[in-house]
């Protein structure tokens, strides 16, 4: 099994950190909660005093680690790109390794593999029927995202979908000769809690005549469990997924989640080898219509009298991999849409992994800043590219009293496809 | 280590949750942009003028040192605790308390971030000039404690000249209020400008009164390249000579452009041995015949090329050369010291000779960048510290670069202060009389050496 880093293999990242301070303007946990502990330079010195034994792994270290949301927004505006989202991981792992996996929060060495706890966590599952509950494979990122103490804060959950979306598609669709085969990496969001977006993208493919294949056995992407410092499981995980896409040659692998693209485009490439080629591969399905001509396609549809204002949510794990033009380009060619730039588009919704399960509420004040932004634009609706991103900001949104929904470009591009 | 009664007596006066003697805590608070690191005892987060003025008693009547901080973005170690103590961050003081559109003047407590004061005068139409590069990051109290400058500076002056009254815990622990909300006041000593600039050793600012401006319609921006820095240095002294000030001057030297070749994949023509960023502000109309005038007085002077910008997306991708050096820099030499000398303006062109000449002599790389418009040079002495020798021959290249800055009749800090990093250098500026007279301000208020011991003056 290929291996992720260790905390010690960063030292020289670390080291680059020259303590500028520049990360204050970017961190959003840092503009919730005002101390240096809390933003990406705090951290970087934290992980840097463990490393050179300074400091052992003391309950105030794992806070201030905890309180990440590996957004990477501090890399972004870092003038020497310290990767502090990846440090944080790191150090994650180190403590998970030494202090137990519930160092994050108790749920989450609960939802690992113990099946007892799994079904508990089952019971307390107001929102997901038991029965739901227990179809989600052990290693879901969506067990780590809805444990117990998380389904009893009061927030907007998607109900949880009768009949997966993997379960309801064939594993191929033909499309037409000459056009590229694709494999559709669909990530837990679009398999257990929004099938629609799934759809969607299927009519999409189908409409250019792509041939997709949708793998039955491909797994969580692990991205939850790299934000839980649970290692091994990731490492896991990009073993079953390497094995499910790539037994059929395919071009391309596409996805439609953010959080999914970093998994399998960044995660996995650094665990070299065929995992780099397979991240290679894969592409955000945004990007993939543009390269494909989408945009000028719709250009040629009758455009429509009334048109709906909707503007665009960057989701972190695109923005960071610099996938920002594809999504607007492809809302802008909409011909129902109004395209309106929001203030802050490229801030975090303050997701962030399992961050808003253990921090809910500097999690809604970061997603209260970005409601205020959403209801600014003047949209009724903000788009984005990530379901996880839809849910908090759907949240968000709910807790300010606004009107607006949250839905995926594709959902919108559902709306204008020709009818079959 | 303090003692748990001390310790107590903070957590009644402050309340629990704002004081800390974690380990984790204390490393946080431990450093600021210089790299250096001394471990406080406690860190604190006061919220009120009321609770300073406290816990300025309690260090006096203990004999605690207490060091203000900000963002910790400063470059001389103004805010390190370098004995221990009590680290006071600004960071809960963070209000915009009012700003007055008729008056055009603002209060703010002292822990607001510039950008964030910057970007709310402006919805109304205002401006606040100063632009210290770290403006996105770093706190007003932080500004005026050094006394921040940036490029519009040329135009526009430095921090102090928009501060026009502050409220102030004294070392002992008195609240006072210096200046206020009027643009005259001549009643008793200025002290809002002998506060301004004396990096937290005079008094606590708890408040700032600031001095706002219209916001000009509209800027625009040029990139001029030159066959020489002569060239470029003519072309400072020909647009002011004839009556224009630019918003900004801001110039980078040939051994910069190398490194940003060598770094970015920003096109930097050959040719080119000096840059020059020249923004202008104003109205709208008046402002294309000032670019237009500007263009023809500094043609004959070498220039190798000139780039406009219309839009604010145009002029962000002009200053991108700028912006791009720090790591290009970084890239060339893993450690730097950046020094911010300044000298008459006329003299830039000399002083860069020098730092050339001073260069070869100690063999160690120095680039110069900076505010051309106000002589604002910051020499950036490269190297790569684990190399055995080069740390020390930088430091002699540093004192000599200060020593030919004086004899220019310049200074040794146009913008980044003394803090600890230059204290050692204080004699080669300022007479020992001159010295005498401002130890004799710091003793008479500071009587116990509480407040920010060590910094400006080594002790
Ligand atoms: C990338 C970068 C670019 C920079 N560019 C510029 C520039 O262009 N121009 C420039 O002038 N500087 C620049 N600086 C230096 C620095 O940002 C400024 O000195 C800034 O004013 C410091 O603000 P701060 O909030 O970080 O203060 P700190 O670094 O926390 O403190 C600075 C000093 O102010 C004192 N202080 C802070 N708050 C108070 C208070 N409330 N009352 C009394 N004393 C207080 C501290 O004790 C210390 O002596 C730059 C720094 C960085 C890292
Ligand atoms: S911006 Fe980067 S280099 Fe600067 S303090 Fe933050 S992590 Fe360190
Ligand atoms: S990754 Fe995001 S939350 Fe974490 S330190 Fe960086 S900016 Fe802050």
């Amino acid at each position: 099994m290929a291996k992720l880093k260790n905390l010690e293999d960063y030292r020289e990242e670390i080291e680059q950190c020259v303590k500028c301070g520049a990360c204050r303007a970017h961190c959003p946990v840092f503009g919730a909660e005002r101390r240096e502990g809390r933003v990406a330079r705090g951290k970087v010195a934290l992980s840097k005093a463990v490393l050179d034994g300074e400091i052992g792994l003391e309950e105030k270290v794992i806070e201030d680690l905890s309180q990440c949301l590996l957004c990477g927004s501090c890399c972004a505006g870092c003038p020497n790109k310290v990767p502090t989202e990846e440090i944080v991981a790191a150090a994650r792992r180190k403590i998970a390794e030494q202090r137990g996996l519930s160092s994050f929060g108790k749920g989450v060495a609960a939802i690992l593999g113990r099946p007892k706890l799994m079904n508990t966590l089952a019971k307390t599952g107001g929102a997901l029927s038991s029965l739901l509950f227990k179809k989600l494979p052990e290693h879901s990122g969506l067990r780590l995202r809805f444990p117990a103490p998380y389904l009893e804060s009061g927030r907007t959950l998607p109900p949880l979908t009768a009949r997966p979306f993997r379960e309801r598609c064939p594993e191929r669709i033909e499309g037409k000769e000459g056009m590229p085969t694709v494999a559709f990496f669909t990530g837990c969001g679009i398999n257990y809690m929004y099938p629609e977006i799934g759809e969607a993208f299927l009519r999409a493919l189908k409409f250019l005549g792509v041939t997709v294949i949708i793998p039955g056995d491909q797994a969580c992407c692990g991205l939850p469990a790299v934000s839980a410092g649970a290692g091994e499981v990731v490492e896991q995980l990009a073993e079953q997924n390497l094995a499910a896409l790539t037994r059929e040659p395919v071009d391309y692998v596409l996805t439609a989640c953010a959080s999914c693209n970093a998994g399998i485009g960044k995660i996995y490439a650094d665990l070299g080898g065929d995992y780099e080629q397979l991240a290679a591969k894969t592409r955000d399905i945004f990007v993939f219509l543009v390269e494909m001509g989408l945009p000028e396609k719709l250009a040629e549809l009758p455009s429509r009298g009334v048109k709906t204002r909707v503007t665009y949510h960057d989701p972190c794990h695109l923005r960071t991999r610099g996938i920002t033009k594809e999504p607007r380009a492809i809302l802008k060619s909409l011909p129902q849409v109004e395209f309106v730039e929001m203030e802050d588009a490229a801030t975090c919704c303050g997701l962030g992994g399992t961050y808003s399960v253990y921090h809910y509420e500097n999690s809604k004040r970061i997603g209260a800043k970005k409601a205020g932004r959403i209801e600014e634009s003047g949209a009724e609706l903000v788009a984005t590219d990530c379901p996880g991103c839809i849910m908090q900001l759907q949240d968000a949104v709910n807790h300010a009293g606004g009107k607006q929904r949250a839905v995926h470009i594709l959902e919108l591009l559902n709306e204008v496809l020709p009818e079959e | 280590m303090l003692e748990q009664r001390i310790i107590r007596n903070l957590q009644q006066t402050l309340g629990k949750e704002h004081v800390s003697t974690d380990k984790a805590d204390l490393i946080c608070y431990s450093y600021d942009a210089t790299q250096q690191q001394f471990l406080p005892d406690v860190v604190i987060y006061p919220a009120t003028a009321e609770d300073v003025a406290l816990v300025m008693k309690l260090a006096n009547a203990e004999n605690i040192p207490v060091f203000p901080r900000g963002a910790g973005s400063g470059f001389t170690g103004g805010s390190l605790p370098t004995r221990g103590g009590i680290v006071l961050s600004t960071e809960r003081m963070n209000r915009i308390l009012e700003i007055d559109s008729e008056n055009l003047v603002a209060t703010v407590e002292p822990g607001v971030v510039t950008e964030q004061f910057q970007k709310a005068v402006e919805k109304l139409g205002l401006f606040y000039p100063p632009d210290p590069a770290s403006l996105k990051f770093s706190t007003l109290g932080g500004n005026v404690a050094e006394c921040a400058g940036g490029p519009r500076c040329v135009k526009y002056g430095v921090t102090k000249d928009f501060i026009i009254g502050l409220e102030v815990v004294t070392p002992t622990g008195d609240i006072i209020t210096t200046g206020g909300p009027t643009m005259k006041g001549v009643v008793g000593y200025d002290l809002t400008k002998l506060i301004c600039g004396s990096e937290g050793t005079l008094g606590i600012i708890t408040r700032i009164v600031i001095k706002l401006l219209p916001l000009p319609e509209a800027k625009k921006t040029m990139l001029v390249m030159f066959d020489s820095i002569d060239g470029a240095a003519r072309a400072v002294s020909t647009i002011i000579g004839h009556k224009i000030i630019p918003t900004t001057l801001e110039f980078m030297d040939g051994r910069t452009l190398d490194c940003v070749r060598q770094a970015t994949d920003l096109e930097v023509p050959e040719g080119a041995r000096a840059v020059l960023i020249i923004e202008v502000d104003g109205d709208r109309e008046f402002l294309a015949k000032q670019v237009q005038k500007i263009q023809q007085l500094i043609q004959p002077l070498g220039v190798v090329e000139t780039r406009s910008a219309e839009t604010p997306e145009e002029s962000e991708a002009l200053w991108q050369i700028r912006r791009s050096v720090s790591a290009s820099l970084r890239k060339v030499n893993p450690d730097k010291f950046n020094e911010d000398i300044c000298v008459p303006r006329s003299k830039v062109p000399e002083m860069i000779r020098k730092v050339d000449a001073i260069a070869e002599k100690y063999q160690i790389p120095i680039v110069n960048f900076g505010h051309a418009g106000d002589g604002n040079i910051h020499v950036n002495v490269m190297i790569d510290k684990k190399v055995p020798g080069e740390l020390e021959r930088a430091h002699k290249a540093i004192e000599e670069v200060f020593k030919g800055a004086l004899e220019l009749g310049g200074t040794m800090s146009g913008e980044h202060g003394v803090g600890i990093a230059k204290a050692p250098y204080i004699p080669l500026e300022i007479s020992e009389k001159a010295a005498d007279y401002m130890k004799t301000i710091k003793k008479a208020l500071d009587p116990n050496n509480i407040l920010n011991p060590g910094k400006i003056f080594l002790d």
